[in-house]
C-alpha cells in the first residue's frame, strides 16, 4: 500500500517536470549534441531539401585556425575580454556592494543607480553607444596614469590599458552581481564583527579574515553567472564568425557548429579554471 | 550596550571616510550615468549643436526632429508592437512554466531527480552561441523559422531565456515555504494540482514577480537568436536598432550632400532612447521589485 502511493507521488512528479524534459531533449540536448555532429560532417543539401553528411574528421577544426582569416582573432579577442573583464567585474562589484552596505542616506538610490544598466543593456544599445562615443566617458589617453602604463612593457601594461578603455562596459555589466554580493553581505551577522572589533581587528584586517572567507561562495558564483553572462552576450566578435559561415555554400552549417564548439570548449576551460581558483577545499585543516 | 547593538561597521562615524565613500558612490554613479546623459543631450541636438564644439552639453534649442526622423527609421509603432508581444508572451509562459517544473521538484520524491536538476543546472553554462546554427536547422525543419513560435515553444517547454536561473528561484522558493499548508490542503482533499495553484502560487508573488519582470526584460532586449530565427519578419526595436545605419541610408539617400540629410551622431542616439525608453520607464515604476526582489526571493541560497 506504502509502497503503491510512493510509486503514484512519483509519477505525478515526473508529470510537473515533463515538460522542461521534453523541452530539454528537444530545444536543448538535441541542438547541443547536433551541433557536435555536424562539426565533424560536410554538410550538403540533398534535391529534396534535406541533408546529406559525409564524414570529415577534423577538417573543419583544422581550417578554423589553419586557413580561416577572421576566426582566430574574433575567437581570441573574445576570450581574452571574458578573461580580462571577468575578474575586473567581480572585484569591481565586491568593492561597491561593500559600500553600499554600510548605513548611507541614498543606498537605495545608488543600488537602483547601479542597477541600471542590467536592464536597458543589450547587443544593438551597447553597439550604437560604443559607435557613437557614448561609452568612453573620459578619453584616457589624455591622463599622465594612462601614458605611463603605456610606457611599461606591453604584457604587463595591457590588462590596465584594457580596463582603461572598457570602464564603462565593465561598470554597466556589474548590476546583478552588485546586488547578489549585497544580499550575501547581509547574510553575515554583525555579531562577527563586533567580536572582531572587541578583539581590535580594523577594517582591514576585517575584510580579509571575515566579509572575504565568508563572501568567497557568493564570489564563484558570480564568477560563474559573469562568464555565461559575457560568453553568451550578442556583441561578441566570435559571433560574427560562427553566423557568417552558417550558409557558406561549401560548407553550410558544419563549419560554423565547429566554431561554435571551439568557442563552447574555450567558455567551458574558463569556468573550470574559476572553478579549481575560487572553490572551497573543504580537505584544508587548521 | 545599546553601542554594541547598532554595529559600528555599519553605521559610520567618521566625517572622512563617509564624505570618501559619497564621493566614491556618486563618481562610480556618473559614470554610469555617462552614456545615458551623453545619449539624452545629443539625441535633442539639432545639426548645428552638434558640429559646434563650443556645445557639449546643453543644446542650444531641444529640437524633436532626430526623434520624429529615427521613429520613422526604426518603423516603431510596429517595433514596440512587436517587442512587446515577442516579450510579454513568453515572459508569461516562462513565469508559468518554470514555476510547475520547480513544484514538482520541490514537493515529490522521483528516481533519477538529482540527474535532472544537475542537467537542469549545466544548462545554465551552454552559451546560445552554441546551440544556434543547430536551433536554426531545427525550427526551419519544423517549417517555424520567420515565426514568433520559434520564441514561443521554447519558453512553454522551460526552455526559454535562462530558464534554469528561475526554476532554481521557484525551487528555494517554494522548499522556504511550509509544508504544513499541503498537508491540511491534503486532508482536505484537495490534489496537488490544486495545492500548486490555490495554496503555493498565491504565496509565491515575489517569486513570480521577479521571474516575469526578469524574463521581460531578458526576452526584450534578445537579439543573437531572434534576429536569426524571425529577424526580418518579426523585427523588434533592439533589431531595428541593428539594422538601423543601414536602413536610415536606404531610406534617406544623401546623394543631394545636405547636411540635414545625413545620419548623424543626433539620430542614432535618440533611435538608441526610443530603443531603451519602454524599459527605462517600467524599471522606474517597478523598481523596488526590480532590485529587492532578488534579494529576498533567496535566489542566493541559504
Amino acid at each position: 500500500m506504502k509502497k503503491n502511493k510512493r510509486l503514484r507521488r512519483a509519477i505525478i512528479g515526473y508529470m510537473y517536470v515533463l515538460p522542461w524534459i521534453v523541452g530539454f531533449i528537444i530545444f536543448t540536448a538535441y541542438p547541443f549534441f547536433y551541433s557536435l555532429y555536424l562539426s565533424f560532417f560536410n554538410v550538403s543539401f540533398s534535391p529534396d531539401g534535406g541533408i546529406e553528411a559525409t564524414f570529415a574528421g577534423w577538417k573543419h577544426y583544422i581550417y578554423a585556425f589553419r586557413a580561416d582569416p577572421a576566426f582566430p582573432l574574433n575567437f581570441w579577442n573574445t576570450i581574452l575580454s571574458i578573461v580580462l573583464s571577468t575578474p575586473l567585474i567581480i572585484i569591481f562589484s565586491l568593492i561597491v556592494a561593500i559600500l553600499l552596505n554600510r548605513k548611507l542616506t541614498a543606498r537605495a538610490f545608488f543600488r537602483l543607480l547601479y542597477f541600471l544598466p542590467v536592464v536597458i543593456v543589450s547587443g544593438p544599445v551597447v553597439a550604437e553607444l560604443v559607435a557613437n562615443n557614448a561609452a568612453s566617458i573620459v578619453d584616457p589617453r589624455r591622463y599622465f596614469i594612462y601614458r605611463f602604463f603605456q610606457m611599461i612593457p606591453n604584457t604587463i601594461s595591457f590588462p590596465f590599458l584594457y580596463m582603461f578603455n572598457n570602464l564603462v562596459l565593465i561598470l554597466w555589466f556589474s548590476g546583478v552581481q552588485i546586488i547578489f554580493f549585497l544580499s550575501g553581505l547581509q547574510k553575515i551577522s554583525s555579531s562577527i564583527y563586533e567580536a572582531a572589533q572587541i578583539d581590535g581587528a580594523n577594517d582591514w584586517v576585517i575584510f580579509w579574515k571575515i566579509t572575504l572567507p565568508l563572501i568567497r561562495p557568493f564570489v564563484l558564483v558570480n564568477t560563474i553567472y559573469t562568464v555565461v553572462d559575457l560568453a553568451s552576450f550578442a556583441n561578441n566578435p566570435v559571433n560574427t564568425s560562427i553566423t557568417q559561415h552558417m550558409f557558406d555554400i561549401d560548407k553550410p552549417y558544419s563549419y560554423s557548429s565547429a566554431l561554435s564548439w571551439i568557442y563552447f570548449v574555450a567558455v567551458m576551460a574558463i569556468l573550470a579554471v574559476s572553478y579549481l581558483l575560487l572553490h572551497e577545499r573543504r580537505t584544508k585543516r587548521a | 550596550m545599546k553601542k554594541l547593538h547598532f554595529s559600528y561597521y555599519k553605521t559610520l562615524k567618521n566625517p572622512v571616510t563617509k564624505t570618501i565613500i559619497y564621493v566614491v558612490l556618486i563618481g562610480i554613479g556618473y559614470a554610469y550615468l555617462y552614456p545615458l546623459l551623453y545619449m539624452i543631450t545629443m539625441s535633442f541636438m539639432s545639426v548645428d549643436d552638434l558640429v559646434n564644439p563650443t556645445v557639449t552639453w546643453i543644446p542650444t534649442k531641444i529640437t524633436f526632429e532626430n526623434f520624429a526622423k529615427a521613429w520613422t527609421v526604426l518603423d516603431a509603432t510596429k517595433a514596440l508592437l512587436n517587442s512587446a508581444y515577442t516579450s510579454l508572451i513568453p515572459a508569461i509562459a516562462q513565469s508559468l512554466v518554470t514555476a510547475l517544473i520547480a513544484y514538482g521538484l520541490s514537493r515529490f520524491e522521483f528516481p533519477l531527480k538529482r540527474l535532472l536538476v544537475v542537467l537542469m543546472l549545466s544548462t545554465f553554462l551552454i552559451p546560445s552561441q552554441v546551440t544556434l546554427v543547430t536551433k536554426y536547422v531545427l525550427f526551419s525543419r519544423l517549417k517555424l523559422t520567420e515565426t514568433v513560435f520559434a520564441t514561443f515553444l521554447p519558453a512553454l517547454f522551460g526552455q526559454g531565456i535562462r530558464s534554469a536561473i528561475f526554476i532554481l528561484l521557484y525551487y528555494n522558493f517554494f522548499n522556504m515555504l511550509p509544508k504544513a499548508f499541503d498537508e491540511a490542503a491534503v486532508l482536505d482533499g484537495a490534489n496537488s494540482f490544486q495545492i500548486f495553484y490555490k495554496i503555493v502560487l498565491p504565496l509565491s508573488i515575489p517569486a513570480i514577480v521577479t521571474t516575469f519582470i526578469f524574463s521581460l526584460v531578458w526576452y526584450w532586449n534578445e537579439t543573437l537568436l531572434s534576429g536569426l530565427l524571425m529577424g526580418n519578419k518579426v523585427k523588434t526595436l533592439p533589431l531595428a536598432l541593428r539594422d538601423f545605419v543601414a536602413r536610415y541610408a536606404a531610406m534617406f539617400p544623401t546623394a543631394d550632400g545636405s547636411a540635414a540629410n545625413r545620419i548623424n551622431e543626433g539620430i542614432r542616439m535618440a533611435a538608441t532612447m526610443i530603443t531603451i525608453l519602454p524599459l527605462l520607464i517600467t524599471y522606474l515604476f517597478l523598481q523596488r521589485q526590480f532590485v529587492e526582489s532578488l534579494e529576498r526571493t533567496g535566489i542566493t541560497g541559504e
